[in-house]
């Protein structure tokens, strides 16, 4: 087996470390998420690492409803990104009720976490 | 497969609040009583399908409950559509003459029992989804929200829309002296009650109640000679496409589209030959999608639809007579239930909820968030 981990063991590393990558299939050349050992379009088994450009859009978006005690209101996306993967996160910096579909919005890392910020 | 297997026996149990009952048991009921419908006993069953979220190999537990020795089982968990999910392989084993009856129930304590937030931690530490639990989604319904929110972007569905799937629910379930919701319920009601997830309030949502179902599959010629009126199998059909909501491919669309197409192919039948619906309404926005992916109506169009009582009691389209998840009963998973009101829509014992003269109905299962979608087309004997 090599690599010595598998790519989920692997994306969560370079989070932790501060990096944002997802996958590329070497043989049909689009883009992955979340990381798998197979493409999930082509079935190929070769999927490099690449850095996204971090710009997205806000694909849907919910409000987690909370009492105030329990920590209050939180905001819920999936966000498409430019590289055409999607994945669930979070926006940042604004009121959940103003995250809007359809709303520009780049990557950061938070908390070890991916999150959104508007573009 | 087409009319070759029949529904012959269905039951309920512990349906609303079933204290002090084990899951087990409550399908333990819920079995003898749809053999007793059947004409029958555990001593005629040769074949069992049940799924459970919490019992650990429960094929094994049903059987070993009501001390049967299978020569077939089924156990596999799509979520709360496996309960229709079980009529495929349930049928290819009666036609393939491995077993003559076939068993399917279900059983939930999730309302009353104990111990559902711990078993939430044990679950999410056995199944880590480290892509989705960082930013705590309240599942199902954020999910469900999720959907909604893009599909009233998308084509301009209105909370109100989504609201009259549920004051038609309650409309139906207010004729079903077996419902647990039958308090009236209004557009403005299910608006301003509490928001979950928005724009989903918690009168989008599905109850959370106990109760267990059962039913007896046998084959056609089998079933011609037992005490009720058969419902017969005229066309199965299941697709998934995803697990996590973050995977569906366009959230608006499920895989309904694919299941209701192979069912109604196998059929020989399209919606305009539905006389009933039961789809599965963990919250509204399942039924608008479902009436739209199994052709009822185009895609965009379910909110305008629905509007004007047209899936209520007097209205054309008759869906989720009994009160569906949203009004009737909802334990954990609701697959089951679906079928048993379409058998007794077709038997016509549905009472003042009776759709008149119905001979083709069709059961639609969800499980998970929108992914396994299973669609099943019964009939009575002037169908096939």
């Amino acid at each position: 087996m090599s690599p010595p981990s598998g790519p989920e063991k692997q994306y969560l590393d370079k989070l932790a470390a501060g990096r944002f990558e997802i996958q590329r299939c070497a043989a049909c050349g689009r883009h992955v998420f979340y990381p798998r050992v197979l493409c999930p379009h082509c079935g190929g088994d070769r999927l490099d690492w690449v850095a996204p450009s971090g710009r997205g859009t806000v694909y849907s978006t919910t409000i987690v409803r909370r009492k105030p005690a329990d920590g209050g209101d939180y905001n819920i996306v999936l966000v498409d990104l430019a590289e055409g993967v999607r994945l669930m996160s979070r926006v940042a910096g604004i009121a959940p009720e103003q995250v809007k579909i359809g709303m520009p919005v780049s990557a950061c890392i938070a908390d070890g976490m991916v999150e959104f910020v508007p573009a | 497969m087409r009319g070759s297997v029949a529904i012959a026996g269905v039951g309920l149990a512990g349906c609303g609040e079933a204290p002090g009952w084990t899951e087990i048991e409550i399908a333990a009921q819920a079995a003898r009583n749809a053999l007793a419908d059947a004409g029958m006993t555990t001593r005629d069953v040769d074949g069992l399908a049940i799924a459970s979220t919490n019992i650990f190999m429960s094929g094994l537990a049903l059987a070993e409950h009501l001390g049967i020795r299978p020569k077939f089982t089924e156990s596999s968990m799509v979520g709360g559509s496996s309960f229709l999910g079980h009529l495929i392989p349930a049928t290819l084993a009666l036609n393939a003459g491995l077993c003559d009856v076939v068993l399917v129930a279900y059983g939930s304590n999730q309302r009353t029992g104990v111990g559902r937030a711990q078993a939430g931690k044990i679950k999410a530490a056995l199944d880590p989804q480290p892509f989705e639990q960082p930013y705590k989604p309240f599942n199902p319904p954020t999910a469900y929200a999720l959907a909604a929110s893009r599909h009233m972007h998308q084509y301009g569905t209105k909370r109100e829309q989504l609201a009259e799937i549920a004051v038609a629910a309650r409309q139906w379930a207010q004729m079903n002296p077996e419902a647990f919701a039958r308090k009236p319920l209004s557009v403005e009601d299910v608006l301003k009650s509490r928001m979950v997830c928005d724009p989903l309030t918690v009168r989008d949502c599905c109850l959370v109640t106990d109760g267990g179902g059962a039913y007896v599959l046998v084959r056609a010629e089998r079933a011609k000679h037992l005490p009720k009126k058969p419902a017969y199998l005229l066309g199965a059909g299941a697709a998934h496409w995803h697990r996590q909501i973050s995977s569906m491919p366009d959230l608006t669309v499920t895989a309904a589209t694919e299941s209701g197409q192979r069912a109604f192919d196998m059929a020989g039948l399209g919606p305009e030959d539905v006389d009933v619906l039961e789809l599965y309404d963990a919250f509204t926005i399942n039924t608008l999608l479902f009436l739209e992916d199994l052709g009822f109506c185009n895609k965009g169009e379910g909110g305008a639809f629905v509007c004007g009582g047209r899936i209520a009691p007097g209205g054309k389209l008759p869906v989720n007579t009994n009160g569906g998840g949203l009004s009737c009963v909802h334990p954990g998973m609701y697959g089951i239930f679906l079928l048993i009101e379409a058998v007794r829509q077709l038997r016509g014992e549905a009472g003042a909820r009776q759709v008149k003269d119905a001979q083709v109905a069709l059961a639609h299962g969800n499980g998970g968030v929108l992914s396994s979608q299973i669609t099943a087309l019964l009939g009575t004997e002037a169908t096939l």
